[in-house]
């Protein structure tokens, strides 16, 4: 173990490093520079590739090519070079491309303020793309939790074959706290195929993912952003072989979500308010649950480290127990809709919404916003 | 029994015959390549990655050629072959696309590969139009050419890719049309047996069939015979020549054989590791 004190940002590229990522392609964007830099400094005196690229397209399409030719690749942004990524990301997940994209959250739409952190991105993270697609999303809480998760990102990329992202934002990326490094961690290499015979595009179980051919293995390997079959022969025409490939994809990662889903649960079994938050929100949160409990009101709250694919069941059962749930985010409000999906009609949801200027939200806004929801 | 035409071995059998239009182009520039690969003794494209974008000229590859291919988005093709060729430089990496994909959507890609002298090989086949989407204006397209988008005869100035390619660090740039097979044929063999580093950029000038010539009213044979006429050599060329708007510039531009981007990383991480240890 090495305990080091670290931005969150820092911690990226660290864990990015730590899981084995020998390829990195980006374009320079605040607040996610600071990875670029590391990975700048770090990958080309390691063997590995740093490559600072003509804009974002180009660097999640190089991702992609260096993941076929058997790469850890990773690139980091934030919004608007999220924005541009979206048609790269698609491909992957039609293609089934490991690789792992890190938006380091501004605030948004457009450029927006480029320094000012924000929770936007949540939604087009999960659903940024054209077409039935869905992928995996991490959100670290702090620089140990960008270190931890950016580990898990590749592993999950790996194993699942799919694309990741990671939803930082501009508080946990400039923020520095003490990170323990674990050294040496050992991510699964994806699963190749034995002999040409193996299809891969195709698996029996959906939620097991087909063996991935290398390039320059001697397979042939068709890939194709286009709807194909099992052994990647393009068929834009039929219902059979596009409903089936897309609906498998689907199913690897929604099928697999007891698995990626993650969240921590503080105080929850007798609480009769409840916080949902994730990222630096969630900071604010287990204060506020603190001060409310210090005075005696039984608050607790969970924090979801991962926000696609969601499972609502924790979510439910929070909903059941207390009077109200408190939905803080540094946005006009985007994961305030599942929790009041997942909590049907057994509780009230409160949004509470702030965005800009980095404001944080503060610990006070919220046990005030409890007590006056508690006196309703 | 029947004697297997040499291009066999090149192509995945089974797909064949091509969803090309009949009387299309793209069958010269797969016949160059495989007559360039077969009087070079390749006998199997094995540790060959051709990536291509969106276009029927991006067909080519994939899926019709037996080797590993990526058939990307519309316009990145070139990006993506940087990450396959900088992830394992081992890799001949082989882009092959269109005009639209290549000089519209992508020509930022393009531009910065052939800058940083990316060890890679372009074939543009330049058809002058949109031809997979129906025909549209391309940024190639001649003046005056009745198009889906320009019904009244195209009016914007076309850009030439060898020119501007010239001007950048690219080690290679030549063009020929479909009427100049074994020229073709020997630019291929040159860029990737002869050269084989750097930035290698081939185009083909292959008049669309279907939204060039039977709009025009030619027949195949009569446009092979116009691309022969209109060609004008480039090393013919004086400053200051006036080249009317119908020439086509053909031959080699450009032909150096400077250190390519694998070989410049490979120095920078030698220097890296150097200030590690120092
Ligand atoms: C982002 C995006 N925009 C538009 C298209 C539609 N599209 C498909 S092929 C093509 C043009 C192809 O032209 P070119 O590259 O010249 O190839 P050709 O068919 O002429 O060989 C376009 C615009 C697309 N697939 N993706
Ligand atoms: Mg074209």
């Amino acid at each position: 173990m090495n305990r080091v004190f670290i931005t969150g940002n820092e911690a990226v590229a660290y864990g990015a490093l730590a899981a084995g990522c020998n390829f990195y392609a980006g374009y320079p964007i605040t607040p996610s520079s600071e990875i670029m830099h590391l990975m700048a400094r770090e990958l080309p005196r390691r063997g590995g590739v740093f490559v600072q690229v003509e804009d974002e397209i180009a660097a999640i399409n190089a991702l992609i090519g260096a993941s076929w030719a058997g790469s850890r690749a990773m690139t980091a942004t934030s919004g608007p070079g999220f924005s541009l990524m979206q048609e790269g990301l698609g491909y992957a997940v039609m293609t089934e491309t490991p690789l792992v994209v890190v938006d380091v959250m501004r605030a948004g739409p457009a450029t927006g303020q480029a320094t000012k952190p924000a929770q936007g991105d949540l939604m087009q993270a999960r659903w940024g793309r054209h077409g039935d697609q869905v992928l995996p999303v991490l959100a670290p809480s702090s620089p140990q939790e960008c270190y931890d998760l950016v580990i898990r990102a590749f592993t999950i990329a790996e194993e699942l074959r799919t694309p990741v992202v990671v939803l930082s934002d501009e508080f946990i990326g400039h923020g520095r706290e003490v990170v323990e490094l674990a050294g040496e961690v050992r991510i699964p290499s994806r699963r190749r195929p034995r002999s040409a015979r193996e299809p891969p595009f195709y698996s029996e179980d959906p939620r097991v993912p087909p063996p991935m051919p290398r390039l320059g293995d001697g397979f042939n390997v068709l890939v194709t952003g286009s709807t194909h079959d099992g052994f990647g022969y393009r068929d834009t025409r039929s219902f059979d072989t596009h409903y089936k490939l897309v609906k498998r994809i689907w199913d690897k990662i929604w099928l697999n979500r007891d698995t990626i889903f993650d969240y921590e649960a503080v105080g929850i079994d007798d609480a009769i308010i409840g916080f949902v938050a994730y990222g630096s929100t969630a900071r604010s949160v287990a204060k506020s649950v603190e001060i409310l409990r210090r005075e005696g009101i039984r608050a607790g709250y969970i924090k979801l480290k991962t926000l696609w694919p969601i499972d609502t069941k924790p979510i439910e059962v929070l909903a059941e127990r207390v009077e109200a749930i408190i939905v803080p985010e540094l946005s006009l409000g985007q994961l305030v809709f599942d929790i009041e999906r997942a909590a049907k009609n057994y509780t009230k949801i409160y949004s509470f919404n702030k965005v800009g200027g980095g404001e944080p939200i503060y610990p006070r806004e919220l046990v005030e916003l409890a007590r006056k929801v508690l006196s309703r | 029994m029947k004697k297997r035409h040499f291009s066999q071995k090149y192509l995945r059998i089974e797909t064949l015959p091509t969803l090309f239009c009949p009387g299309c182009f793209n069958g010269v520039v797969i016949n160059a390549l495989s007559k360039a690969l077969e009087e070079e003794g390749v006998a199997s494209l094995r540790g060959y990655v051709f990536v291509s974008g969106i276009g029927c000229s991006s067909w080519i590859p994939s899926p019709y050629i037996l080797a590993d291919s990526l058939h990307v988005l519309h316009g990145r093709a070139v990006a993506v072959a940087m990450g396959v060729k900088l992830a394992n430089p081992k890799l001949e990496v082989i882009v092959i696309g269109g005009d639209g994909d290549l000089a519209s959507i992508g020509i930022s890609h393009l531009i910065h590969a052939a800058r940083r002298n990316l060890d890679i090989v372009v074939i543009m086949v330049n058809n002058l139009v949109y031809g997979m989407t129906r025909g549209q204006q391309s940024p190639t397209t001649p003046r005056g050419l009745e198009t889906t988008t320009t019904p009244y005869g195209s009016f914007e100035y076309p850009i030439d890719m060898c020119r501007v390619l010239r001007e950048t660090n690219a080690n290679y740039v030549a063009r020929w049309t479909i009427a100049h097979f074994f020229q073709l044929k020997d630019s291929i063999r040159e860029a990737l047996f002869r050269l084989r580093r750097g930035f290698r950029y081939i185009e083909v000038v292959a008049p669309c069939t279907t939204y060039v010539a039977r709009r025009l009213g030619l027949k195949p044979s009569s446009i092979l015979r116009d691309l022969l006429k209109n060609s004008k050599r480039v090393e013919e060329i004086r400053r200051g020549d006036t080249i009317g708007e119908d020439s086509i510039v053909v031959g080699i531009f450009k032909s150096e054989d400077k250190p390519g981007y694998i070989e410049l990383y490979q120095d920078y991480s030698m220097r890296a590791r150097g200030v590690q240890s120092g």
